[in-house]
């Protein structure tokens, strides 16, 4: 239990990446881009490729969060320049990069557990420093019999997605920033303020990409492998992540948004896990909790508002008949 | 400052639907005049003012500013020597977006946005500065989303991010009309004043006639895409409304008798 859990939020921090850049898209530009499902895999073949033929797998995830960027460009050119609607040019370039990922791959799948990866090199680092084994020894002296085999993962990616945030909320708070979140908001003023909405929209879409490739990239690093299929669906994973992660968190600042869509990637991660762990559900049935969890995160939080808002209008009536009552009292 | 030359518009030509919506316009503006526009519905005030902004583009003519042909450039890239403000309360603001964001978007209208904070310490003083001028207590919210603003407020923030960066013209659209009276003549006072404290040259619509005659050096009066009144100075001050209707009429029925005429 507890190592399904620990995996969970593992690879939850990778995903948070890739939700950031949903967040980009959708919450920021709101921009319904669906090139992720695509660009995704473009930085896990990218990654996984390039790895293969001995490039140092740093560079090589920063070739995929590059190819991520060029294929989410096309899409926003798609969008400004050939006046294609949001949805179709996403639709478009998600099933053009199908085609291109399994051109880079060359075949369905590419595994390379033997290669170097990030992650191994991190650990090998890691293992000198001794946190392991003091963390293990932490969990055992509670009680617990199994523990993960490494924290490393967890450890440097807590760091780089934390990292990525920062310069998330950092980028979003400059001029340029500030231009690019009023083109999610109110085109014809930042347009009356100089902004070129279209480079901004491009830089955007092509930003919110390069995040989700890279993770895709990490992803492909993590497991050992690519698959031309392992972007199916992802979409609706980062869109989830980042509806519950507003649901739980909230969303008052740009800071508080930005880590609201990271704990949401984890807990979805968890949720699923568990329940994955469920007798009568099986891995089938994902899709289906996904969509569930999502529409769930939607609704639930106005249901408890007018129900709040219900019962706070019933006191104040309640408060006021009781007023009357005692004055009339008195009056009597 | 502000040249229009021989400026013509058609909407949906050749079909059912087509008007023409500006003919031939020809117009002049020197450094500081403030020009207010009044006409019916339909008289191609909004099209005239959007030839200047770029939002729309004519079917021949040309627009100079400080002697710089700009008929060929979009709009956003117009937006450097333009300030705007529409009738929409909704439409000059960035909803999601605090009021020292939205003020930062405003100060980089005429300079080339970059890599570093939009609002700073300093800047954040600047701004209080600003808002404190409009006396609403705007300066005590820059935190606040302008969304949660009312639509008077809104306007009022507007109007100072069209102003305080002094643009070469600044355009007003009916910037009052979607406000209850006294708000709007909130908007109008602090119009008067931003437009005298930065001797900006303007263009300002209005479908109040008061206001037009109150308001600016200049009065155009607009009908069916032709500027059909122009005065100016010592003339203007002495306008009434009245003078204006029967002007109005006097023009329209010489038009009505030589139309007939033709078809006679
Ligand atoms: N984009 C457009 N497409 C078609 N017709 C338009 C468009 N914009 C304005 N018109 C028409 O042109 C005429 C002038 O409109 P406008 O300039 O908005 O008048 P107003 O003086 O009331 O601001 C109107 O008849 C209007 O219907
Ligand atoms: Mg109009």
């Amino acid at each position: 239990m507890f190592l399904s859990m620990f995996g969970a939020v593992e690879s939850g921090i990778i995903y948070a990446i890739m939700a950031l850049g949903v967040y980009l898209t959708f919450r920021i530009l709101d921009f319904p881009d669906l090139t992720v499902d695509g660009s995704f895999v473009t930085g896990a073949a990218v990654a996984a490729i390039s790895i293969i033929h001995g490039v140092p797998p740093i560079v090589a995830s920063l070739l995929a969060l590059v190819a991520g960027f060029l294929a989410g460009c096309i899409t926003g050119l798609l969008h400004t320049k050939g006046k294609v609607n949001p949805l179709l040019s996403g639709i478009l370039m998600m099933t053009a990069l199908y085609s291109i990922n399994l051109r880079i791959l060359d075949k369905p799948t590419v595994s390379f557990f033997n290669e170097t990866t990030f992650f191994k090199q991190v650990q090998s680092v890691w293992e000198k420093t001794g946190i392991d084994s003091l963390m293990n020894g932490l969990l055992s002296s509670v009680g617990l019999t199994q523990v993960p085999k490494t924290w490393a993962i967890i450890g440097v990616m807590l760091m780089i997605t934390l990292i990525v945030k920062l310069l998330t909320d950092f980028f979003l708070k400059t001029e340029v920033g500030l231009a690019l979140r009023a083109t999610g908001d109110n085109k014809k003023m930042i347009r009356s303020f100089s902004a070129n909405t279209d480079s901004l929209i491009i830089l955007g879409v092509g930003l919110s990409n390069a995040l989700v490739a890279f993770a895709g990239g990490l992803i492909a690093q993590h497991g050992g492998f690519a698959d031309v299929g392992m972007g199916i669906g992802m979409i609706i994973i980062g869109l989830a992540s980042v509806i519950i992660g507003e649901a739980i968190f909230g969303t008052k600042t740009i800071a508080r948004a930005t880590l609201a869509v990271i704990g949401g990637a984890i807990i979805y991660r968890m949720v699923v896990t568990l329940a994955l762990r469920v007798d009568f559900l099986e891995t089938g049935d994902m899709k289906l909790i996904t969509a569930v969890l999502v529409i769930a995160s939607l609704v639930l939080p106005n249901m408890l508002k007018s129900r709040k808002e219900k019962k706070r209008r019933s006191e104040k009536r309640l408060q006021i008949e009781l007023r009357r009552k005692k004055e009339g009292v008195t009056d009597a | 400052m502000l040249k229009l030359q021989h400026l013509s518009v058609t909407f949906n030509e050749n079909t059912p639907n087509e008007k023409k919506a500006l003919k031939d316009i020809n117009l002049s503006l020197k450094k500081g005049d403030f020009v207010t526009i009044i006409g019916s519905n339909g008289a191609g005030k909004s099209t005239l003012m959007n030839m200047v902004s770029g939002s729309l583009f004519p079917d021949v003519g040309d627009v100079f500013i400080n002697g710089k042909q700009v008929v060929h450039l979009p709009e956003y890239k117009r937006a450097r020597m333009i300030g705007r403000v529409f009738q929409d309360p909704m439409a000059g603001t960035a909803p999601t977006m605090t009021i020292e964001e939205n003020l930062a978007i405003a100060l980089s209208r005429c300079k080339k946005r970059r890599l570093t904070f939009g609002v700073t310490k300093k800047r954040r003083e600047l701004f209080k500065a600003y808002l404190s001028k409009l006396n609403i207590g705007l300066e005590n919210r820059l935190m606040t989303k302008v969304g949660f603003l009312s639509g008077g407020e809104r306007q009022a923030l507007s109007l100072l991010m069209a102003t305080f960066t002094e643009p070469d013209i600044l355009l007003l659209d009916e910037h009052t009309a979607a406000l209850d009276p006294s708000r709007a003549e909130l908007i109008t006072q602090l119009t008067k004043e931003l437009i005298e404290t930065y001797e900006l040259t303007t263009l300002m619509v209005t479908h109040n006639m008061q206001q037009a005659i109150d308001l600016g050096n200049r009065l155009i009066m607009m009908d069916k895409g032709e500027i059909i009144l122009d005065i100016s100075g010592e003339e203007k001050s002495k306008l009434t409304i009245e003078d204006l209707l029967a002007e109005f009429k006097r023009l329209r029925i010489e038009e009505f008798e030589s139309d007939r005429a033709l078809l006679v």
